[in-house]
């Protein structure tokens, strides 16, 4: 009886290990029901790299290309801002803070880290964005610029966290060799650790990255949300996060409509897929 | 040589300024959040139906529906996750499978939250047709927390020394045994940090529930698992983008509500975990 | 009466091979000690005899090891290890109380009545000359206990499954000469019930409390042989030296 019972928790087990499997799956072959269909319609080219996004004019026109560069653009924005902030942090959390100091600026990350977005965007809308429109005498100040100041601030948790780590895992031996060897504190920082943790570093711009791209409700709320192809960061843009939040609440299921939303899942599927497993592939390599 | 102590010195101060960069903006949002939104707080606030099109009255409808859905997602992400981390942990050889699956988990917390969101629309609320409901909204939603919840379980297995295990078997006892009578009564507590901290996600996260589950303006109480809710951070981003004319209090005020919850929650992890530290016997 | 029979036993964990074509018998009722340098394959071999190597990953095995005549792969493990317990080289009490420590092995073989329990946990801490230490704080926990009481409510908690042999991993090895001592009696009377195999690091004590030794190095087995004769009359040089003290 209990070999039986046994037998049947242990099946349960294997079963729920191979779940997270089972769900990616799923995800994806959701996605690919629902999106598929457009692309083989439109085309994965003018789908793709179409310039006009009127998804319910008549007849429609697909292209995502501005919302492409949307996210594009609000990406490498936050990138700029949040990759040198973010590691100089975590060298400072690793390397010079005291410890008593290190545990609160610890803490201080991990409280950024479990702020809602919606939340964030609220304040980004009613602090950031008024004052983006009166410093650069902007109509509006919701702007992909304001959208990347936002997002740099929800990437720096990821980024900080993660690089610390690599830093923190760098061998003792390759610091005390550093240091015996003359080089003062922070030209061991500089010379030894940051290139020893390299490889976790890049992973943690990455995942930081990762975690822009497929950010939604921040960025629906301060990117102004309109679909043309962007000319300057301080215009409106609209991502392709913000495009499904923004219309599959009025997309009639079934509709062509709703079905290229499924198709921009896709992509962001993919690209979000890509940067995490090479993230992870950096990751591995640095143990 | 004095050349290079004040080079360390001018990076030291940028790296200090770097931090700052981020620590103070993060104390400033706490306490705009805080100042504003705190004379909103009352009573009446936190246990009225919202009135003259949210305009108005409480958000007692979004708290309630916050906390069904969180309740819902871990009922189903908890045991899920658990058992994938007894199976990685205690079952699993380091085969091919092992690492497809610890892939899988990876790509699972890099999924975006709103493409979580479609799939929930396509699986539950389409194809399994539960309908935009409670229920369609917290299956999507412990989907998205399950690798939370297994990495936080893993840890906490892993962190149970292997000589227990070991003397455990060395009596007699099976390995599910071992298990459920060694294993995880000293995994509990990181077990509970990462299931605490999973329902901290859940609860502020809007993405998911956009499609599946929010409601615009419902000023009533779910009654049934197929019942549409409103939700804290659903709510927070209607009356601040999509309602025009919110008083600035009830923004703030919701806001406040919803990050105080969510910050309670992961404090609540924190200490559990300090606790654990401190107290662990080996 | 033979307790274990070893015929042409070798194991290997990993790439490594741990046990070169050991044969041997254990008979009942003696203490056997095993001696030998580390990494000479002693405590593989003893882990072998409950199947504790099995859990580690790529091991593999050939030749024959019955357990009263019968190949102890081809038991049920749990029973095996029921029937062979273990103390390990460290005092590992598990984060119960002692009372629980000591029952564990019984509650998790189905005994559920509290009456029998508190019997079968009492016998076990007497046997184990624990239980006028312990008598009166059964619900503090284990990790309260000196290392030497620790150990012997290890020995305790291995006696309450009722086991047939018991397997001793060097288990003084963190202790100190009193606690040592205690063991070592505890051991010496515990020979009337149950075989036993030692693996100790420390001659003296193979020499103290053996009946039989056998010698091990590099995972062969050298000599086996009467403690007395072994201790007095080597027959290889190889013992003679380790004996002695000339490596180790």
């Amino acid at each position: 009886m209990r070999k039986i019972k046994e037998f049947i928790i242990e099946k349960l087990i294997l079963f729920c290990g191979l779940a997270s499997i089972f769900f990616v799956v799923l995800i994806f072959l959701f996605l690919l029901k629902e999106g598929l269909s457009v692309l083989k319609t439109v085309g994965i080219g003018s789908f793709l790299f179409g310039k006009n996004w009127y998804p319910i004019s008549d007849p429609a026109q697909l292209g995502i290309l501005p919302l492409i560069l949307g996210s594009l653009l609000v990406t490498l924005g936050a990138a700029l801002i949040s990759i040198p902030i973010g590691i100089a942090c975590a060298v400072y959390i690793a390397e010079v803070a005291p410890l008593k100091m290190k545990e609160a600026l610890k803490a201080g990350i991990e409280l950024l880290a479990a702020i809602p977005s919606v939340v964030l965007g609220f304040i980004g809308m009613v602090t950031l964005v008024p004052w983006v429109k009166h410093l650069f005498h902007l109509p509006t100040g919701l702007t992909a610029f304001s959208g990347s100041v936002m997002l740099a601030f929800m990437a720096m948790p990821t980024i900080v966290s993660i690089a610390e780590d690599a830093l923190y895992s760098v061998p003792k031996s390759y610091r005390e060799g550093a240091l015996a060897l003359g080089a003062t504190h922070w030209q061991t920082i500089y010379r030894v650790l940051l290139p020893a943790a390299s490889s976790g570093i890049v992973a943690a711009v990455m995942l930081g990255i990762g975690r822009v791209i497929g950010e939604t409700m921040a960025v629906m709320m301060i990117t102004g949300n309109a679909a043309v192809l962007p000319k300057s960061i301080l215009e409106p843009v609209r991502t392709l996060t913000a495009t499904i939040a923004a219309e599959m609440g009025e997309a009639v299921v079934g509709s062509e409509h709703y079905f290229a939303l499924f198709a921009i899942g896709i992509v962001l599927f993919v690209i979000s897929f890509l940067i995490n497993l090479t993230a992870d592939l950096f990751l591995h390599r640095n143990q | 040589m004095i050349n290079s102590r004040i080079t360390q010195k001018i990076a030291f101060f940028g790296l200090f300024l770097a931090t700052l960069l981020i620590v103070l903006p993060v104390g400033m949002i706490l306490v705009i959040i805080v100042q504003k939104g705190w004379p909103a707080i009352t009573w009446q606030f936190l246990t009225d139906m919202p009135r003259q099109g949210m305009r108005a009255g409480g958000i007692f409808p979004a708290i309630v529906g916050t906390i069904y859905l969180v309740g819902g997602a871990i009922m189903f992400a908890l045991p899920i996750g658990l058992l994938a981390a007894i199976y990685l942990c205690e079952y699993a050889r380091h085969s091919v499978i092992t690492r497809i699956i610890k892939l899988a988990i990876v790509n699972l917390s890099g999924v975006p939250s709103v493409v979580y969101g479609l799939f929930g629309l396509a699986l539950f609320v389409v194809f399994f047709r539960f309908g935009v409901s409670i229920l369609s909204g917290s299956l999507t939603l412990g989907i998205m927390i399950l690798p939370i919840i297994v990495t936080a379980s893993r840890e906490a297995l892993e962190s149970v020394p292997y000589s227990f295990r070991e003397v455990s078997l060395s009596l007699g006892a099976s390995k599910w045994q071992t298990i459920r009578h060694i294993v995880l009564p000293n995994a509990i507590p990181g077990i509970l940090t990462g299931t605490i901290l999973g329902l901290g996600r859940a609860a502020g996260e809007t993405a998911p529930i956009l499609f599946t589950v929010a409601a615009f303006y419902l000023p009533q109480l779910p009654t049934s698992l197929f019942d549409q809710a409103m939700a804290l951070p659903y709510h927070l981003y209607v009356i601040s983008t999509q309602v025009p004319n919110v008083d600035e209090k009830i923004r703030y005020g919701t806001a406040l509500v919803l990050l105080t919850l969510v910050l309670v929650m992961n404090l609540i992890a924190i200490v559990i975990r300090a606790q654990f530290r401190k107290k662990k016997k080996w | 009466m033979v307790t274990f029979d070893i015929q042409k036993l070798s194991v290997w964990l990993g790439s490594t091979q741990a046990l070169k074509n050991i044969s041997m018998q254990v008979q009942a009722h003696e203490i056997l000690t095993i001696i030998g340098p580390s990494n000479s394959g002693k405590t593989t071999f003893l882990r072998m005899l409950n199947r504790l190597n099995e859990l580690g990953p790529r091991f593999r095995r050939e030749g024959a090891l019955l357990f009263d005549g019968t190949d102890i792969a081809a038991l049920d493990a749990q029973i095996v290890r029921k029937k062979i317990g273990m103390v390990f080289a460290l005092p590992l009490p598990l984060p119960l109380s002692i009372f629980d420590n000591v029952a564990y092995g019984a509650r998790m073989h189905g005994v559920r009545n509290q009456k029998q329990l508190r019997a079968i946990v009492e016998r076990s801490l007497q046997e184990a000359y624990l239980w006028d230490e312990v008598k009166d704080r059964l619900d503090t926990s284990a990790f309260k206990l000196s290392g030497g009481q620790q150990q012997r409510l290890c020995i305790a908690r291995t006696l309450a499954v009722e086991p047939e042999v018991i397997l001793f991993d060097e288990p003084c090895s963190g202790l100190d000469p009193i606690s040592t001592a205690k063991v070592e009696d505890a051991m010496v009377k515990l020979k009337q019930r149950y075989t036993i195999v030692l693996v100790t690091n420390n001659v003296k004590q193979a020499a103290r409390v053996g009946d039989r030794t056998a010698f091990f190095l590099s995972g062969e087995l050298i000599e086996l042989d009467k403690t007395d004769k072994m201790f007095t009359a080597p027959q290889y040089r190889r013992t003679e030296d380790y004996i002695r003290g000339k490596f180790g």
